[in-house]
């Protein structure tokens, strides 16, 4: 290089500078703050009142936050304490936070439901994430009894019988298939049907009285609070992820008896609001059941919303089977496979990854909706907060009780989106 | 939990179909050994599930009597918790088997809603709250104020008829709850509170400066609150309603819950053997077995009982007997006579 120069430049630097900082202001704190709040006269002008706002809404909330009384037996003990300052009374929610997480269920009984939440998210692992050994998805399978026996108790042969249907069903479907595809099906369908209503009863009782095992029964009354929410929530989520794939199928099918059966069914819930179903269910319902019948108010209420999520959710999925080229049903054609391998191998999966923030977007608000529960009559949070308002010692008592229901439910539905952005980012295949 | 429940309640429902039709209430209640009540979602001294979620309160109380009298258990009831807009639907469809939730008599009621109001348990009057700041000393000088009112009840349509006939104007903020009114109420965003005395007297006892708030001296309405059957099951009706006035006559002959195993063996007057059942056999006619009324009565104690314990001037809601004393003490409770 110095060669190359000798005789047009009169000096060449033979050595390196040193590398500098770079100027304190396009660094760190500096340079972000530069950058993202006092980029120019507008943006700076905005921060000042963001800023403003902020310190406002604080200085308003906080001294009442901070200045919360945390022991005391009643609202008067707490106004006592306050003395005429302002400051918030969670002694409420010391004095009866197993209330609104349980409900009146026994409180001699609430490692039932604590058990049954813990395996709930051991069932929920395997599904969740792929990193776990798949043979821990037969335990997922067998979830929903467990978490039955556990929450409800009484014989445990119930859930057992009741199993077994499934059991019968598949043997029914192995045998008639040797004869005929389409009979096998309607066998399978038929068998545990029949068993469930003939067998499973006198089976359960004459099994109960050889060998009474089994857990205290606890009835659907007692059960409430934010185990209530967390039974209906996450019956009606999982079982509306398969029923909606379910219906956004059959609203894109050639068959046009089942084609118009989905649309009216999906067109009929969604134009309906949530708690007219809800009001139905609870109320109309007994008009059209037998006089007497008792059909539990806790599976009415999830039949109806599982209907609901449902019906979203097939109009979310179908929007994903809308993206996915032509050329992906094509190729499945080409390959030779048949509608459910086609739909297993290669449009679900599609159709899926692209609806996950749809998805997930219907199961939060699907979780929250459970709160409407509480013009029917079910002991959700926000009814035991009326209840124990009702009490002498906590009549008047308001935004604490909401605030830590608030909370509670801010928990489930952050970790919901949390995992739906996780899983987005893992399936995430292309390069955008 | 899923498929489990939906097919063992589904098989049951489809037994139970077969063998269920044509019960009367009665039966039903029987055969269920249990009684479902309908009670408040939760109002202060009237109904509310305690700490331990059993539910304690003066409406409460009567469904305890009943369960006592018809099952001999006064725990053998299951309280359904409704509100004021679906109170009268799950009656009528049977939800439950009577309502005892602070529903006012009327007209409309009883004849175009086909219920059948047995009885006055509690006889209410409308009033209003206002802040003792706003200086108002009357109702009549409430013209143009704005009034929190609960939607679906019938002080609602008092409070439009009371300001009509005097010829002012409000401007309502309609809530759905005790609660929220009392919330709006003290954020400002009514002058007026209104609703049944006894509710506004509960309401201000749990304020953190009651005296800031004066009840004003005119009470706008009746409200005679009392018991709701089905119409056209006249048994039924009947049971709830002797059972109430056995409670109101049992105040009136001096019958107590602690004296009552004495009177039966020891009482000369023969209507107090008339319903404790040691003379007469009412209780068969009823349906029921003589000792009906006794059980009632030693369940929840008599009327003046129930009332002191529940929302008397000893308790906290701490409300006066007024209108709801004896007949003989210039009240209006008046039984029929068991004759």
């Amino acid at each position: 290089m110095s060669d190359t120069h000798a005789q047009t430049v009169s000096y060449v630097r033979q050595t390196m500078l040193a590398p500098q900082e770079p100027p304190r202001n396009q660094t760190g704190a500096v340079k972000w703050v530069h950058e993202n709040l006092f980029s120019g006269w507008l943006n700076t002008g905005l921060t000042v009142i963001s800023l403003l706002v902020i310190f406002w809404l604080l200085s308003g909330i906080s001294p009442w936050l901070l200045n919360s009384v945390w022991r005391a037996g009643s609202l008067s003990e707490c106004r006592a304490i306050l003395d005429g300052t302002s400051g918030a009374c969670f002694a409420v929610i010391v004095d009866r936070w197993h209330q609104l997480l349980f409900g009146f269920y026994p409180p001699e009984l609430y490692w039932r439901p604590v058990l049954a939440l813990v395996l709930l998210f051991v069932a929920l692992a395997p599904v969740l994430f792929t990193a776990i050994p798949r043979k821990m998805l037969a335990f997922s399978a067998l979830y929903p009894f467990i978490g039955y026996h556990l929450i409800w108790g009484g014989s445990i042969w119930f859930p057992i019988t009741v199993l077994l249907g499934f059991g019968v069903g598949a043997v029914a479907y192995l045998l008639v298939k040797k004869i005929n595809n389409l009979a096998a099906i309607f066998a399978a369908i038929l068998a545990p049907v029949l068993w469930w209503l003939f067998v499973a009863g006198p089976l359960e009782s004459s099994l109960h009285s050889i060998m009474p095992l089994g857990l205290d029964f606890v009835r659907s009354d007692r059960i409430g609070g934010f185990l209530i929410s967390m039974i209906v929530g996450v019956s009606a989520i999982s079982l509306s992820l398969p029923l909606g794939i379910l219906l956004a199928l059959g609203r894109q099918s050639d068959m046009v008896f089942i084609k118009t059966v989905c649309v009216v069914f999906i067109e009929f819930i969604r134009g309906v609001p949530l708690i007219t179903l809800l009001l139905f269910a609870s109320l109309l319902l007994n008009f059209f059941l037998p006089p007497g019948t008792s059909f539990d108010l806790i599976l009415r209420v999830i039949i109806m919303l599982t209907f609901f999520a449902s019906a979203y959710m097939a109009e979310v999925i179908r929007g994903g089977l809308a993206a996915l080229p032509k050329g992906q049903y094509e190729a499945a054609d080409a390959l030779g496979l048949d509608y459910w391998k086609a739909q297993r191998l290669i449009i679900m999966p599609q159709a899926l990854k692209i609806s996950i923030p749809g998805i997930v977007n219907t199961f939060i608000g699907m979780f929250k909706d459970t709160t409407l529960l509480v013009f029917i009559a079910i002991l959700e949070p926000l009814a035991l907060a009326n209840a124990i308002r009702a009490d002498t010692n906590w009549n008047g008592i308001y935004w604490e009780l909401f605030i830590f229901i608030g909370a509670l439910f801010f928990i489930f539905c952050f970790g919901m989106s949390r995992y739906s952005m996780y899983l987005e980012r893992k399936l995430k295949t292309d390069h955008r | 939990m899923k498929k489990t429940v939906f097919v063992g309640a589904f098989a049951a429902s489809a037994l139970v179909a077969g063998l269920a039709q044509a019960q009367s209430t009665l039966e039903q209640v029987k055969n269920r050994g249990e009684l479902v009540c309908g009670s408040n979602t939760g109002q202060a001294g009237f109904g509310a599930p305690d700490a331990n979620g059993v539910w304690q309160g003066f409406d409460v109380g009567f469904c305890r009597a009943l369960a006592a009298a018809v099952l001999g258990d006064p725990m053998a009831v299951t309280f359904v918790p409704l509100t004021s807009q679906t109170r009268f639907s799950a009656l009528a469809s049977s939800e439950v088997d009577v309502l005892a939730r602070n529903t006012t008599w009327t007209f409309v009621r009883d004849v175009d809603l086909n219920l059948t109001f047995v009885g006055t348990n509690y006889y209410d009057g409308q009033g209003f709250m206002v802040t003792r700041e706003l200086g108002v000393s009357s109702a009549l000088e409430l013209d143009g104020a704005t009034v929190c009112i609960e939607t679906g009840t019938t002080t609602e349509l008092n409070l439009a008829d009371y300001f009509r006939v005097n010829g002012m104007s409000y401007e309502p903020v309609p809530v759905d709850t005790a609660a929220e009114a009392q919330q709006q109420y003290l954020a400002g965003a009514c002058d007026v509170y209104t609703t049944d005395v006894s509710a506004l007297a509960s309401s201000r006892a749990a304020f953190a400066e009651p005296g800031d708030h004066v009840i004003l001296p005119e009470v706008v309405s009746k409200e005679p609150l009392g018991p709701v059957v089905r119409h056209g099951d006249d048994n039924w009706a009947d049971i709830v309603q002797w059972t109430l006035f056995a409670l109101i006559a049992a105040e009136e002959l001096g019958i107590t819950s602690a004296n009552i195993e004495e009177l039966k063996t020891s009482s000369n007057n023969p209507e107090i053997g008339r319903i404790l059942g040691t003379d007469g056999g009412f209780g068969e006619m009823l349906g029921l077995d003589n000792d009906w009324a006794a059980r009632a009565i030693a369940a929840v104690g008599n009327y003046g009982e129930l009332f002191a314990n529940t929302i008397g001037d000893q308790t906290p809601i701490g409300l006066a007997r007024g209108l709801n004393a004896q007949w003989t003490q210039g009240g209006l409770l008046y039984a029929p006579p068991f004759r």
